[in-house]
């Protein structure tokens, strides 16, 4: 770890003055900038601590939910009001990390969570895109089993690791955010970036834009919804594949669907084609595999992730039963 | 002569230390002007270190030193093994590069962080070659190295393996592997050195054979071994990578000789997976054949590992073959290929953990052929006697393992037809194999002493690695000398004390232990003699064999009123202890026997049915390993192979970059080992057996066979849940979708 300096602002507009400065970094739980910070990846020259500010409220409102930024995965996963109406995020939550790390973890930098790419976390690797920009890929011919197979580049294979991304994405949630330039409401769907020619760049975050919250509209299909999450162990292990699914049913037929997938994609994948195939048909285990062959067609897979098309088509039926009732 | 101690389930006495922190590992010894080192290793895993620059590193505040192969004292013993189990090390005497991560520089400074950051900041050139890193099917050297382990041959043969393959109605040939695999303890690798003076070093290690690391350092620094005091109280998990010294050992020792400070060094996970051993990934080819009715005919197991370029470890995978059943006819071979790797090493279980594996697994293939039962078949072929060695067993009890953990298990409610057990979205699965490890003793030695305070105080060099040593070793002293269990002591890991093997190969309770034992039945006789001896004792004059000591107090037989107590007799003496110490070998008997622990694995997993992930259900495991000095203590050990025996099959895997060598899956986030929701109910039962010959307390020894079997177990069992046979460790859910 490289010496920095340290802030922690009382004040939201101190501590947005302060990510200004250049070499500054956000820190809030810690969980990951730490890691990356003694792994040599990251080597901030000012560290800002947002622990003090006051973004810790979960606000239930008639029309939604109004998450702080500051919250924890904890504290958000046993939430009643997400429990109730937001059960795959409770759910997504809950099958990420450990206890511990869960409770130090906030809304706000698992948005922001960086990949696991090992190449990316091994600075003695030279060719790493997101890590030196334009210094190429070792990723692409390395060994890739745990790599995004959709969303990919000639740049970057990386993949998003979180999964409350997933369930936020299927819960049509908004980030919030708040900079030099004033205030910003980004649809979660268009917060991540695509790796590109530039996987560097990660979010449509600027340098110095803090998230300030997340809304989560109330919908018909929110409270039908759970997140399934494929992993080569029980517990404490990134997805191979997820699904975050939610249903809205007019008796057996399917209204309006979400699905969305984790694990598979450089950015938390939404299956358009599958919700369209999804409406208007039965809540059914075969129609169900019908929609969810239609995904994954895009995949870019390597020598060691073709595993993933098939895997993830599992994990979005299963999602579905879950909330089909076919389970 | 017991009383009661040896065999009940006593607490580990070292417990209260651990679970309130007052255990000091190495790395938390409290040491004045202590400085810190952190090593820089290389970016390249072959070539040659071409410049390497260190300015902006020593431009950091606090820092001592940047040692590197330019300025570090030449170490003429650096290059030389001390005896075939230790490790050549890397310690900055060349600039050539073996095996990525390779040490070339140590940060010295007086604070770790200002020591990691200069270590970021050292930078190096290198001139690269081209590597190989993965041990391959075909196309690569192989040698036949001399030894296969500390087990015997490479290669052995009886009967005609050919002629009987060709001959039989029913042939298995199928090739098994098994990764890379790292130990991983929970503490890492670290120590603190204290030199004092030019030559006289101390080392606080974590260490699984503290008398090793003496012998190293005396000889890669040139000084005496009585110069060098090594100190391990507490050693948080060795599993193996903790049994040799390793580079780092030597590069601590450098950096407080020139640092002339006190230096402790620690190893980050990353250089967990590079610097201190792995087991090795092997090849396994086996042929079974038998005839219809399931008597093996022929057995061939062919076992390819891999080995550093500079050095030889050979993972003795085929030896479990040569004894573990009855065939006339075969054969066993083990080979090396020599990689751009670091040296592998033992890890826990050696060769019987992957041997075990494949020939298991291929018991099973044959089972189904023959359409068999798993155990039917191995009853079958149930080897009376050490066919391989040509010996009777010292004692053998798979039979009783067979049919208790069967029992337990459930295991005549098994349906042989893959995918006909089903839960849900589950397919059930039941599998088993046969554990095995064998009975090793070496020589080893130890003190007890009787205090005036009326206490024993035993002591060995020793080491306890998580076992249970310190708290065992006090029962069995406490019973040999009969006194009770509170008022004895026993103090380990130190060099000055007696001198002891390895804590490794499951020998420390057999090796050490009776030495134990021994010491304290001969402080006992002097003790006796001692009382007989004296004109004030109640005793003067008697025989030896008509006074009987217990709970402290000699008492002439047949006479209670006739008593003298130890401590009297201590104080008596005029001086503060009485003492006796005991040099053991090898029971001599041994010779004349084989001598292994046996036990059965029995597993139940389930797959789901369309994401193809595995979780173990549930598994009994039933193991005969002589005399159970300490059931709490011996559970504790037959779980830790048994939910270890989880990972190996499902989990674990270290993964090199086929380019760099530059192991990928470098922390414990891509490194997985069984987290607590992988382990479901584990059924451990601890069959009798009576052993006289094993050695002087009957004690097989248990810290490897837990891990012995189960992983073909659970394979077996995933081919019963599902119909498919993965024959390439880690069954993960990319090879059954």
């Amino acid at each position: 770890m490289r010496n920095f300096d340290y802030q922690k602002p009382a004040q939201e507009s101190e501590a947005i003055r302060s990510g200004q400065t250049t070499g500054a970094r956000f820190i809030a739980g810690g969980t990951l900038l730490v890691d990356l910070l003694r792994l040599d990846v990251e080597q901030p020259e000012l560290l800002v601590d947002l622990s003090a500010l006051p973004w810790r409220q979960i606000e239930v409102a008639a029309d939604g939910v109004r998450i702080g930024a500051l919250v924890s995965n904890s504290d958000l996963a046993e939430h009643p009001a997400i429990l109730a109406g937001f059960p795959a995020l409770s759910q997504a939550l809950l099958s990420g990390a450990s206890p511990q790390l869960r409770n130090m973890a906030t809304v706000g930098g698992n948005l922001l969570q960086r990949t696991r790419c090992a190449y990316f976390r091994d600075v003695a690797v030279s060719a790493c895109n997101k890590r030196k920009a334009g210094s190429g890929c070792a990723a692409l011919a390395g060994y890739s089993r745990m790599h995004a197979v959709l969303g990919v580049s000639d740049q970057c294979i990386a993949l998003h690791p979180s999964d409350m991304c997933v369930a936020l994405l299927a819960m049509d949630a908004v980030v919030h955010t708040r900079g030099p330039d004033g205030e910003r409401s980004i649809f979660l769907a268009d917060f991540h970036t695509l790796p590109g020619a530039h996987p560097e760049i990660e979010s449509a975050l600027k340098h110095g834009e803090l998230v300030t919250h997340v809304s989560l509209p109330k919908t018909s299909f929110s409270a039908r919804s759970a997140y399934v999450k494929a992993r080569d162990r029980a517990s404490y292990a990134f997805a191979l594949a997820s699904s975050a699914a939610a249903i809205d049913l007019d008796g057996q037929i399917i209204r309006q669907a979400r699905v969305a997938l984790g694990g598979v994609g450089t950015k938390p994948w939404r299956c358009m084609e599958v919700e369209q195939a999804l409406v208007g048909r039965p809540a059914t285990r075969e129609v169900f595999q019908a929609a969810a062959a239609l995904a994954m067609s895009d995949a870019r897979t390597t020598e060691h992730n073709g595993f993933k098309v098939q895997l993830a088509r599992r994990v979005i039926v299963r999602a579905l039963e879950r909330v089909g009732g076919v389970l | 002569m017991t009383f009661g101690n040896v065999g009940r389930p006593v607490s580990r006495v070292d417990g209260p230390l651990k679970v309130t922190g007052k255990a000091q590992y190495a790395a938390e010894i409290p040491v004045a002007n202590v400085a810190h080192a952190v090593l820089v290793t290389s970016a390249v895993g072959r070539g040659h270190l071409r410049s390497i620059d260190t300015r902006r590193a020593e431009q950091v505040p606090g820092v001592l030193h940047v040692i590197t192969s330019g300025n570090v004292p030449p170490l003429p013993g650096a290059k030389k093994k001390t005896d075939p189990n230790d490790r050549i090390l890397q310690v900055l005497q060349e600039d050539e590069i073996h095996y990525p991560d390779q040490p070339i520089a140590i940060v010295v400074a007086s604070t770790l962080e200002s020591a990691q950051e200069a270590a970021f900041l050292v930078s190096a050139t290198y001139a690269a070659d081209e590597l190989h890193a993965d041990l391959m099917p075909i196309g690569q050297d192989r040698y036949k190295p001399k030894k296969a382990g500390p087990s015997g041959d490479a290669d052995t043969k009886r009967g005609d393996v050919e002629a009987a393959v060709n001959g039989a109605a029913v042939r298995i040939d199928q090739t098994y592997s098994t990764p890379v695999q790292n130990h991983n303890p929970m503490e890492p690798h670290a120590l603190t050195v204290v030199w004092q003076g030019e030559d006289h070093v101390t080392l606080y290690d974590t260490s699984q054979g503290i008398f090793a690391v003496r012998k190293k350092v005396s000889a890669l620094f040139g000084i005496p071994a009585a110069n060098v005091r090594v100190i391990s109280r507490f050693v948080g998990g060795g599993f193996g990578c903790k049994g040799s010294p390793w580079s780092h050992v030597g590069l601590a020792a450098i950096a407080a000789r020139v640092a002339q400070r006190p230096v402790k060094l620690a190893l980050t996970r990353q250089q967990m997976f590079s610097l201190v051993g792995h087991r090795p990934k092997t090849i396994q080819h086996l042929v079974l054949a038998a005839d219809r009715k399931g008597k093996l005919l022929a057995v061939q197991h062919e076992s390819v590992s891999e080995t550093s370029r500079f050095d030889e470890f050979v993972e003795p995978a085929a030896v479990v073959t040569r004894m573990l059943y009855s065939c006339p006819n075969v054969r066993t071979t083990h080979r090396l290929v020599k990689l751009d790797i670091p040296t592998p090493t033992f890890m826990r279980a050696p060769g019987e953990s992957t041997g075990t594996f494949a020939l298991e697994s291929a018991m099973d293939e044959l089972a189904v052929e023959l359409k068999l039962d798993p155990l039917q078949l191995r009853l079958e072929n149930y080897a009376e006697r050490d066919e391989g060695e040509d010996k009777p067993w010292s004692s053998k009890s798979l039979r009783e393992c067979y049919e208790q953990g069967a029992a337990r298990f459930g295991w005549s409610r098994r349906n042989a037809t893959p995918r006909a057990m089903r839960d849900g979205c589950w397919l059930v699965g039941y599998g088993m194999a046969t554990a095995t490890y064998p009975a090793r003793q070496s020589g080893s030695s130890a003190v007890a002493k009787f205090r005036r305070d009326g206490s024993l105080l035993v002591q060995a060099g020793s080491q306890d690695i998580g076992t249970g040593t310190y708290t065992i070793m006090a029962q069995i002293a406490a019973d040999a000398l009969g006194v009770p269990l509170e008022t004895v002591t026993f103090e380990l890991g130190d060099t000055i004390m007696p001198e002891t093997p390895v804590s490794g190969g499951s020998q420390t309770a057999s090796s050490t232990g009776s030495a134990v034992r021994l010491a304290a039945l001969a402080l006992r006789e002097k003790l006796i003699a001692t009382a007989l001896a004296d004109p004030q004792s109640a005793l003067h004059g008697l025989k030896a064999d008509a006074v009987l000591l217990s709970g402290g107090q000699l008492t002439a037989q047949g006479q209670p009123g006739k008593q003298d107590s130890l401590s009297a007799l201590v104080a008596r003496s005029g001086g503060s202890e009485i003492s006796a110490q005991i040099s053991s070998v090898e029971k001599l008997e041994r010779a004349q026997y084989s001598l292994h622990s046996f036990g059965a694995q029995f597993v139940e997993v389930r797959v789901d049915e369309d994401t193809a992930e595995v979780r173990v259900a549930r598994a009994v495991g039933a193991f005969a390993a002589g005399k159970i000095l300490n059931p709490k203590t011996a559970r504790s050990q037959f779980y830790g192979g048994m939910v270890w025996g989880i990972g190996f099959a499902l989990e674990e895997h270290s993964v090199r970059d086929a380019r760099s060598g530059r192991v990928v899956t470098r922390d414990l986030a891509d490194y997985h080992v069984p987290v607590h929701a992988d382990v479901p109910e584990l059924v451990v039962l601890m069959v009798d057996e009576h052993d006289p010959h094993v050695n002087e307390i009957g004690a097989k020894g248990i810290g490897e066979i837990g891990i012995t079997g189960i992983s073909a177990a659970i394979a077996n069992a995933v081919y019963n849940a599902t119909g498919k046979r993965v024959r390439d460790l880690p069954i993960t859910l990319d090879k059954l979708i």
